[in-house]
């Protein structure tokens, strides 16, 4: 049997409101993507028959709704969570206002991404690549919002979708805004791909447990890197 | 004795319609305009009491096709506005006068009515080189801005003047510009359209003439009354749109039972227009009902949105064919491939990190049974 010995500790990072948004977000955009490519380009598997016996489009479409609004609020939650959650989840780590984020983001594309160097990357939460390329996809999450607000708002008298009003005129019209929404759905896609691949990947080569960390939210961190951590000399300290 | 400046209703019960006809007409506007019952008779009364509303109605770049879908209204009144009750002072295209006497025309409305006459404008301004249009050796943006400095509120009919059209559409070699963009300080009404719906343009025009004020407006200066809702949203295929009934070809059966003609490039979904509700040539029919997509002619930039049968536009700088989809399958491709090309880089690479060799000097233990 091989086994090894190492100075591991159980570190609490992500809360259970963090787990609870990243899954609920997780299947919001899985519904998303599919009804909304269903939508953009549905199957016309139904010959020979009278509009009166079917509705299946329409549910598609209600789903893509009703989809949205929950990935909206939960996307709303997890911003004010941002700023009351713990360490890992807070505003600051996501935007590289620092030098030394941009330093760890080099690190990162050297030794994960390009692989030239060899070298331990000390976050225990994201780390600062991640962290940047989470921030582009919240602003992704805006964009969308406001993208299928907008087209939404117009036949709906509801409060919500109809503060998103001036989202069309702004962009010209519902052709522009419907093309950008469409664009922005790959970039989703593009994003969950990569998302799971790297989630083996640093399960694979790091062992800290990152998988199940978004079950139960311990990882398993060595013990000189929460030392640094608690002593604040890590080499990047986000707070 | 003739009336000096008659009434609209002085002026069609001299061409012999009925007061019944001519309060049908009333009850059709308001309907248009969604007016509640009482506005049947301020409607009416405004007709019978307000002298005639002094119109200077300027062509710039544009095909007339505003003109002709205004004055092919088939409802006889309709045809009175546009030819009697707007005193069309100066409108090239109608006038009887030429030359010095038409430019004498315009300017006399402009000296005598300051702060009440309507700009009318059908047709988009050049700004590349404003020789591109000119009328009595000025150009067309001279003539416009003159023409706005004292007048109540500007129309823009149609999409040219509205959005540009045809001549904006890329590569725009004109630099053609809609009205809002090349005036500003007065209001602009964009009636929208490739032409506009006759009886949407007789129903501003009858908005101007009963309330004395523009009609309330989009975010994009467009007639809430006529624009706020979709040709996908008033369309009768819609029952079939939402139970998943498309015509994929203009030879199958679904064509033939009127499926929702969504996959054959039908703008509707993205088009604000009543072509659904009020219809074309009293009220037969609409490019949908005859089988036709929608191509969005209410819409900005919707000779750039195409092609017209096609559902998802193209991408601009990829080519007409390609769409959102094809670019996002192909970003996709390479991602997979990236992918895969790093997972096998990586188990060559972080070799000794995989099979658990701590490296050299680290203070990892290591215990190896059999």
């Amino acid at each position: 049997m091989r086994s090894r010995t190492i100075p591991l500790r159980e570190v609490h990072v992500w809360e259970l409101p963090v787990r609870i948004y990243h899954w609920i977000n997780a299947l919001c955009i899985v519904s998303l993507c599919i009804t909304g490519y269903i939508i953009g380009n549905p199957p016309a598997f139904m010959k020979g028959t009278e509009a009166y016996f079917n509705f299946w489009f329409g549910t598609v479409r209600f789903i893509h709704f009703v989809s949205a609004f929950l990935f909206f609020f939960n996307f709303i939650f997890r911003i004010y969570w941002g700023f009351t959650g713990n360490e890992f989840s807070r505003w600051y780590n996501f935007i590289p206002l620092k030098r030394c984020q941009w330093k760890e983001i080099l690190d990162v594309i050297k030794v994960d991404v390009l692989q030239v160097t060899s070298k331990r990357i000390d976050s225990i939460g994201h780390n600062s690549l991640a962290s940047l390329v989470y921030f582009i996809t919240f602003l992704i999450f805006l964009l969308q919002c406001l993208t299928g607000f907008g087209m939404y708002g117009a036949m709906s008298s509801a409060f919500l979708p109809r503060l998103f009003g001036w989202v069309v005129p702004f962009l010209g019209g519902d052709m522009n805004v419907r093309q950008i929404h469409h664009l922005l759905m790959w970039g989703f896609i593009l994003f969950a791909l990569v998302h799971i691949y790297l989630v083996f990947y640093h399960d694979y080569i790091e062992r800290r447990g990152v998988t199940s960390s978004m079950i139960g939210g311990w990882k398993f961190i060595e013990e000189d890197v929460i030392e640094r951590h608690e002593n604040k000399t890590e080499e990047c300290p986000k707070g | 004795m003739k009336n000096q400046n008659p009434t609209f209703y002085e002026e069609v019960r001299g061409n012999g319609v009925s007061r019944r006809d001519f309060l049908k007409f009333c009850t059709t506007m308001a309907a248009f305009l969604g007016l509640e019952a009482s506005g049947v008779a301020q409607i009416a009364k405004a007709l019978q009491s307000k002298p005639r509303l002094p119109v200077i109605w300027f062509h710039f770049q544009e095909c007339t096709c505003c003109s002709e879908s205004f004055i092919r209204a088939s409802h006889p009144i309709v045809a009175n506005i546009v030819l009697d009750k707007i005193s069309l002072d100066y409108q090239e295209t109608l006038m009887a006068a030429s030359g010095f006497q038409a430019e004498d025309a315009y300017k006399a409305v402009m000296q005598k009515f300051p702060g009440e006459y309507i700009v009318m404008v059908e047709g988009s301004i050049p700004t590349e080189n404003e020789a591109y249009c000119c009328i009595g050796g000025r150009s067309a943006l001279q003539i416009l801005r003159e023409a706005v400095q004292n007048c109540k509120a500007v129309v823009a009919w149609g999409n040219c003047a509205s959005a540009g059209c045809v001549q904006a559409a890329s590569p725009n070699p004109t630099g053609a510009k809609p009205v809002h963009k090349v005036i500003s300080g007065k209001p602009v009404i964009n009636v929208q359209g490739c032409p506009p719906i006759a009886d949407v343009m007789a129903g501003v025009v009858v908005h101007l003439l009963t309330f004395d004020r523009i009609p309330q407006l989009d975010g994009l200066g467009r007639p809430k009354a006529f624009y706020s809702r979709r040709v996908h949203d008033t369309c009768y295929r819609r029952a079939n749109f939402d139970a998943g009934l498309f015509v994929e070809s203009f030879d199958d059966e679904g064509a033939k039972r009127g499926y929702c003609l969504y996959k054959m490039g039908c703008k509707g979904p993205v088009t604000y227009n009543s072509c659904g509700i009020i219809k074309w040539n009293d009220s037969v029919s609409y490019p949908i009902q005859s089988g036709h997509p929608c191509i969005g002619c209410a819409e900005a930039g919707f000779w750039d949105n195409g092609p017209f049968y096609q559902h998802l536009p193209g991408v601009a700088g990829f080519g007409v064919e390609t769409t959102a989809d094809k670019i996002g399958v192909g970003l996709g491709i390479a991602t997979a491939v990236g992918i895969a090309g790093h997972a096998i880089v990586t188990n060559i690479r972080k070799h000794k990190e995989i099979i658990n060799e701590p490296e050299e000097g680290s203070n990892v233990e290591t215990t190896k049974e059999s």
